[in-house]
């Protein structure tokens, strides 16, 4: 898998909780041009263990002096968030993947409607570039927790002018769900980005409203969480392992030296699948890549995000 | 590096060879004795200097007459090249990504300036110098992907990732081994490979799907692929047809070296960066079972793999001059293992 080498060209402390990062590459060039909605994962040594977050490039796809990404502080992660805010200064080096697109615009589209929660906004920023660009139809429906938690709010504005509506929860401002997907015209597709609830929720009002499948698109990434403990054997390398609990899977087989395939690492995009060869508990499943079917089959596992409750785990790496 | 260029024609008089330089080069295929569909892609990396696959796209002795062809096969039949509309931001990739690469790996031959997005292009070996404006199409001749088709060797398919499958949305097409642009445009991964034998049962398509989809931006992938074809001719197209597929029934013992080809794809995949597309190159090379069997281990390897050639594979591939080849090749083979 290629890298980019990048160091901190500057900070921003954007609301109480989200910094702003813009990032250069090392040697002066520029960075490799991207498609709106895409991401990057950041590889963070944290006390000697490499930690790898995915964060959505929020700059301009038509300008890649740099790439501009945002952290929101999440305090009960594992810390790879709250390492950005507090250890990473203007100067920093760390390597980034090339531009991943999950979430692209479909390109049929007549219409676009992007719904956004809280962080979530990021990925559209590029979008709405890319948008304006192709001279597509588009609105954005942009909901935050309270005045100050508007991140971007104004550069929203210049970039959206009246296709941008913004909803304040504390103001009791909501999103409508079914109010906005209702009467949209034909060839429209919604993609909705931000916290799980909202985005089931916009799903489940779409879905109602007999909204095609296709046309319905949304990102979410997994953060690995902390669990239990448990030990994996790789049944082709022929290595037994031990997952500590503040540990992925993913993180354990690396550092036991098996080169594991992986691209997004949130447990959306599918690469890191491993087979489970048998397992004497249950598979706790955190990504949203594998089936429902596929998840209850037991047979299938996402190393990235998802854990086991068991003694022993096998599987086929 | 300095090329030298054949002068010679894939139709007609058919007066393409291969220098000694040029057999010593060819992408044989086989790493066994026994051929069966597999998912045998790998990452598209620079290996030695002088291989097919030295550098990104390769310009070979061929490439002058190469490109002349396609251009009397695109004026024969326009429909070779076909795009729709939503594939505007892949073509300009797809330009990119060309020039970037053989302005980069052969400076004599070709040279790219780029003024923020006034671009200046100088093809040497074809004389073409344009400056345009990227991703203005009114400032080029034709569209991105037909002008920097027909200065690359090979076919270029412009796939549109969406709904979690492929659709091969815009093309150039003018040395196919028998498929149609003007009926595969359009299509899904699965309806373009549903005339393929056997690879779908055993899992060969789902799997590559499954790899493709998620190909990353920065790390190409390639796999060769091989078919065969009587006379080196590069225009194997369904719509040619009745100019080529008669061919197939002429070959007899005594002019199976000449006329009977190997024909090896070197398929390469690139994540596109804006448009999130992917772009793959077919590039096909030819060559006489004569210029073949100058190399002891592939005549011999070759007639095992076409000796055991599944029945089907052989049907798809039209392979019907099969025995009478692997009878011609049988000479070279002393049955001693072969390697």
């Amino acid at each position: 898998m290629s890298h980019l080498n990048v160091k901190v060209a500057a900070i921003e402390q954007v609301t109480e909780y989200v910094k702003h990062f813009t990032l250069v590459s090392e040697n002066g060039e520029k960075l490799p041009s991207f498609s709106g909605g895409s991401h990057v994962v950041l590889a963070l040594n944290i006390k000697g263990r490499i930690h790898r977050n995915p964060y959505s490039l929020m700059s301009s796809p038509l300008n890649t002096e740099n790439y501009g990404v945002s952290v929101r502080k999440q305090e009960l992660s594992r810390g790879g968030s709250v390492f950005m805010h507090e250890q990473i200064e203007v100067g920093s080096r760390f390597q980034i993947t090339y531009p991943v697109n999950l979430f692209s615009l479909s390109k049929l589209s007549h219409k676009n409607i992007l719904i956004a929660g809280g962080i979530g906004i990021t990925p559209f920023l590029s979008q709405i570039v890319d948008l304006n660009r192709t001279q597509t139809d588009y609105e954005l429906h942009y909901a935050y927790r309270s005045p100050e938690h508007g991140a971007f709010r104004e550069e929203i504005q210049e970039m959206c002018g009246d296709r941008s509506h913004f909803y304040v929860a504390s103001d009791g401002q909501l999103i409508d769900f079914n109010d906005l997907l209702s009467e949209q015209p034909l060839g429209t597709h919604v993609y909705v980005c931000g916290p799980e609830p909202m985005v089931n929720a916009m799903i489940a009002a779409a879905r109602e409203l007999g909204w095609p499948e296709k046309h319905i698109h949304n990102e979410q990434f997994t953060a690995p969480q902390i669990g239990e403990s448990f030990k994996v054997k790789l049944a082709i390398s022929n290595i037994e392992l031990e997952v500590p609990t503040d540990m992925s899977m993913l993180e354990a087989i690396e550092e036991a030296g098996v080169d594991a395939p992986f691209l997004c690492r949130g447990g959306a995009c599918g690469r890191c699948e491993l087979e489970v060869v048998a397992c004497d508990g249950s598979i706790i499943h955190h990504d949203n890549y594998l089936t429902d079917a596929e998840k209850n089959s037991g047979k299938k596992i996402m190393p990235c995000v998802s854990r086991a409750k068991c003694q022993n785990i096998v599987v086929n790496l | 590096m300095s090329q030298t260029f054949k002068k010679e024609t894939f139709r007609d008089d058919y007066t393409f060879s291969n220098s000694a330089e040029a057999i010593k080069r060819f992408p044989f295929p086989f790493p066994e004795d026994e051929y069966m569909y597999s998912v045998n892609i790998e990452p598209h990396v620079k290996t030695a200097v002088g291989s097919v696959t030295e550098f990104v796209i390769d310009v070979d002795e061929h490439y002058v007459a190469e490109c002349e062809d396609k251009k009397i096969t695109l004026e024969r039949d326009p429909d070779r090249y076909l795009s729709l509309p939503h594939m505007m931001d892949a073509q300009w990739d797809t330009l990119e990504l060309i020039m970037d690469s053989m302005s980069h790996d052969y400076p004599d031959l070709f040279k790219l300036t780029k003024d923020g997005d006034n671009w200046t292009w100088i093809n040497k070996p074809l004389g073409i110098t344009n400056t345009f404006v990227f991703g203005d199409a009114s400032s080029l001749p034709m569209d991105p992907l037909k002008y920097i088709g027909c200065q690359a060797q090979g076919d270029w398919v412009v796939l549109d990732q969406r709904d979690n499958n492929l659709f091969a949305d815009a093309a150039i097409v003018t040395s196919q081994a028998d498929w149609s642009l003007a009926i595969d445009v359009g299509m899904s991964y699965q309806e373009w490979h549903g005339p393929v034998p056997i690879a779908n049962e055993i899992g060969v398509f789902d799997r590559a799907l499954k790899y493709l989809l998620n190909l990353q931006l920065g790390s190409p992938v390639r796999r060769l692929n091989w078919t065969m074809t009587i006379n080196p001719r590069l225009d194997t197209s369904p719509e040619s047809y009745p100019l080529w597929g008669p061919d197939r029934l002429s070959i007899t013992p005594e002019n199976v070296g000449d006329k009977v080809h190997l024909r090896v794809e070197l398929q390469t995949l690139f994540r596109l960066p804006r448009s999130n597309g992917i772009v793959f190159g077919i590039r096909g090379y030819l060559i006489s079972m004569n210029e073949l069997v100058t190399n002891p281990f592939w005549a011999k390897r070759f007639h095992r793999i076409l000796k055991g050639l599944h029945p089907e594979l052989a049907e798809y591939k039209g392979l019907s001059f099969k025995d009478v080849t692997v009878d011609w090749l049988s000479k070279y083979d002393d049955g001693t293992p072969s390697q």
